[in-house]
């Protein structure tokens, strides 16, 4: 057993490593503070200029085909150049979701013309895609989605309401799934379409979060015409769409999982005077920082095991199905802990050295606990996949949708 | 990145698990549980044949000296089956204080019986109601002879040697001898005996230096932690799926438990408890194999996941069976009490915790 890469693997983080020391900012020579960069008015405008800098090196999605501008490469060789990334001073973030998502669910679907037109933008950073799923009355059960396509001669007509898209008041495309045919079940009458958000009727109102951010939107359709030939798919067949969507998970795995570091804990507890002493002697509280050192440290070897089998060109196991799992509430319960070892200190905005960093851990974990598949959405996912439980009992699933609810 | 078990040591894990699921199925844990026997006796011999007690012995002691990783794999098959047979005792402890700080003539001795499964070693360290600390552990030494009294101690009938803490030093005994007494002591486990042994003016000798016993019994300590995680693992696995089984069978209000999410909830983290205790386990096992300067802190993180990954599962396996995993018959009593009993047999996880943040602290630092 090693960390070692293989020499292949070696000599790519070297390449990677020169290349980014001549295009980016190490971490460590940072000179600029944490709210100022992300603060930063010109913050996706920087994002761009780096996503175009990336797609030109060839490490913007590298496990893509050459044609559509990747090196056909293993993943093993994304995950070192993200884990090199991670390591400078880049804007990163909003392009996750169409690369990850939304492009390869139009490489699925889309006809070669619209290939031509839309990849390339996407990938260089020129245009921006979100991901129209949830809405107001469907989060966790997406499939129960309202906003309608109707047929209008050669095109669509869309009327209703997305909720919680993520980027879309900078986003330029879109793929969306909507209800084409209210009277069947729910699964068999959705249709995936995608659209430029410029289009006339399309309306986005970004949600304020009680982070004070506002990363997540509203989006009001109002009689939106698109043509047929913006459909991803057949008629009726958009939940089979969205699971293209939903498997092309990006690669995360080589990345840190974000929160609170246990190092940065100690060091609260070292600096923090209790009754008895300095609360890192305190029993109760080296027996939290145990709990939490053992949870981070099997996330990362977690992942570590992920990365082993991508290394060998295999299929990874569910192992990494724990990780949000374990992440998020770490997150929120680690900053909340923090807060409370500051005593009342712990709820000021200011003049509080730290304060800031636990108060966002506790304030996103509870955000995170939510976005991307709720803590009990994903241990539905390990019971069913993993474990090999039945699914859910759907009461809905052999009714006509315009029939559900009615006695 | 290689954070994996070779090919070989996959073989030989698949190879211990299928002896056992064939030689020792859980009514062999359950005659042992029930019965007067000190161990299951074929399932001990079929061990032997296989290799195991000689895996980490080296060569030049007739072991097949191999490395920590190839232990790892056999010490989570053993945790699977609950085996009844003195692994945790024999091979891990007593095996590996000898590695650790027997002298040459020592390890001459008492390896190669060790490794052809003529000799079965124990390690004594508890002498009653109090956790073993060096304020109160009574048991002397000096000239040769040892005196005192050890309970509980694992596996005491099957013994023929003991490495016992005796003050501040550790001390070697064969148990063969007249001047030692032992006394069978009921415990939460009937499927590992257990016992009360005397030494009244036994003969005995040190086990590395003389005042080093508690230092020595820290790093001893630290290895099996790691080669009892992998255990727990395997014990937490079985019960895992167990449950599993179960709530796939089991109807209740007109379908199967396993589908209500109150039973899938539960058993997702007990596979989230069990991956974390794993991760955790491979890196000690890579830290015992290097001698890592992480060794101590992955020892006590393996430790605390994997005692954390077996407790959970062993009662949420009964949980799921209702009343059923409550009755003698049921299966479901046997990894409860292992978990238990391999929980608090090398410190409990109050004292791993205490004993991880005092390491951090100290890495911190350095």
């Amino acid at each position: 057993m090693d960390f070692n890469d293989t020499s292949e693997e070696a000599a790519f983080r070297k390449e990677v490593r020169t290349w980014l020391d001549a295009n980016a900012t190490h971490k460590s020579d940072d000179k600029q503070s944490f709210r100022a960069r992300n603060d930063d008015p010109e913050l996706l405008k920087k994002a761009k200029a780096w996503q175009d800098k990336k797609a030109k090196a060839g490490y913007a999605r590298m496990t893509w085909p050459k044609e559509f501008g990747g090196r056909g490469a293993s993943p093993i060789l994304q995950v070192i150049y993200q884990q090199e990334e991670a390591n400078y001073l880049v804007p990163l973030g909003f392009f996750d979701i169409g690369l990850g998502m939304c492009i390869p669910t139009m490489m699925a679907y889309a006809n070669p013309d619209h290939l031509k037109r839309y990849v390339k933008p996407a990938l260089h950073g020129d245009e921006v895609w979100c991901q129209l799923f949830s809405e107001p009355a469907a989060g966790s059960d997406v499939a129960g989605i309202r906003t309608r396509a109707e047929r209008d001669g050669d095109g669509w007509v869309i009327n209703g309401q997305k909720v919680w898209t993520s980027g879309a008041h900078y986003c330029d495309y879109g793929i969306v799934i909507t209800r084409t045919d209210p009277t069947v079940p729910k699964h068999a009458g959705l249709t995936m379409f995608f659209l430029s958000m410029k289009t006339p009727g399309v309306e986005v109102r970004p949600i304020k979060q009680i982070s004070g951010g506002a990363n997540f939107n509203e989006v009001f359709f109002t009689d939106v015409r698109i043509p047929d030939s913006q459909r991803l798919g057949k008629v009726g067949e958009g939940w089979k769409a969205a699971l293209t969507t939903l498997m092309n998970e990006r690669l995360a795995v080589g990345l840190p999982s974000g929160g609170l570091d246990i190092d940065e804990l100690m060091e609260l507890a070292r600096d923090t005077e209790l009754e008895d002493g300095p609360a890192i002697k305190n029993q109760q509280v080296r027996g939290k920082i145990a709990d939490w050192y053992v949870q981070q440290q099997g996330l990362k070897l977690t992942r570590y095991r992920t990365l082993t089998a991508l290394s060998k060109g295999q299929t990874p196991g569910p192992e990494s199905s724990i990780i949000k799992i374990v992440a998020a509430p770490k997150m929120q319960d680690m900053g909340a802990f923090a807060m409370e070892l500051m005593g009342p200190a712990g709820i000021m905005k200011e003049e509080v050295p730290h304060a800031a960093g636990f108060q966002a851990q506790w304030i996103g974990g509870a955000g995170f606990r939510i976005a991307g598949g709720t803590d009990e959405i994903l241990r539905n996912i390990v019971a069913e996949r993993v474990l090999g439980l039945p699914p859910d009992v759907r009461v809905d699933k052999d009714i006509p949708f315009n029939q559900l609810g009615k006695k | 990145m290689n954070f994996d078990f070779s090919d070989d040591q996959k073989l030989l894990k698949e190879q211990v698990r299928k002896f056992l699921a064939d030689k020792c199925p859980m009514k062999v844990v359950r005659r042992v549980l029930d019965g007067n026997e000190s161990f299951a006796d074929e399932v001990w011999k079929g061990l032997v044949d296989l290799g195991v007690p000689g895996v980490g012995i080296p060569e030049e002691y007739g072991g097949l000296g191999l490395s920590p990783l190839e232990l790892c794999v056999v010490a989570e098959e053993i945790g699977r089956a609950a085996a009844p047979v003195p692994f945790d005792t024999s091979v891990v402890l007593a095996t590996e204080a000898l590695k650790l700080a027997g002298s040459d003539a020592q390890k001459k001795k008492w390896l190669p019986e060790l490794a052809a499964g003529k000799a079965i070693g124990t390690l004594a360290v508890a002498e009653g109601p109090q956790p073993p600390k060096p304020r109160n552990v009574l048991t002397t030494f000096g000239a040769g002879r040892l005196n005192g009294k050890k309970v509980p101690v694992a596996d005491g009938e099957a013994a023929t040697f003991a490495i016992v803490v005796a003050k501040t030093s550790l001390v070697l005994v064969d148990l063969s001898q007249k001047a030692v007494s032992k006394k069978r002591v009921e415990t939460i486990d009937p499927a590992r005996k257990h016992c009360e042994i005397t030494f009244n003016d036994a003969s005995a000798e040190l086990l590395g230096g003389e005042g080093e016993g508690w230092r020595l019994l820290e790093r001893l300590y630290d290895a099996a932690a790691i080669y009892f995680a992998f255990a727990q693992v395997g014990g937490a696995e079985a019960a895992m799926w167990m449950a599993r089984d179960y709530a796939l069978q089991r109807q209740a209000f007109g379908r199967a438990i396993g589908s209500y999410q109150a039973i899938k909830h539960k058993l997702a983290d007990c596979y989230v408890k069990l991956e974390l205790a794993r991760s955790n386990a491979y890196y000690g096992a890579m830290m015992l194999t290097e001698g890592g300067a992480d060794l101590a802190v992955a020892a006590a993180a393996a430790r605390i996941a994997a005692t954390e990954a077996y407790d959970f599962a062993s009662k949420e396996n009964i949980q799921t069976h209702g009343g059923i995993g409550f009755t003698w018959e049921a299966d479901t009593q046997f990894h409860y009490r292992r978990a238990k009993l391999m929980a608090l047999s090398i410190g409990g996880p109050m004292a791993w915790k205490d004993k991880l943040v005092t390491r951090l602290e100290q890495k911190n630092a350095a």
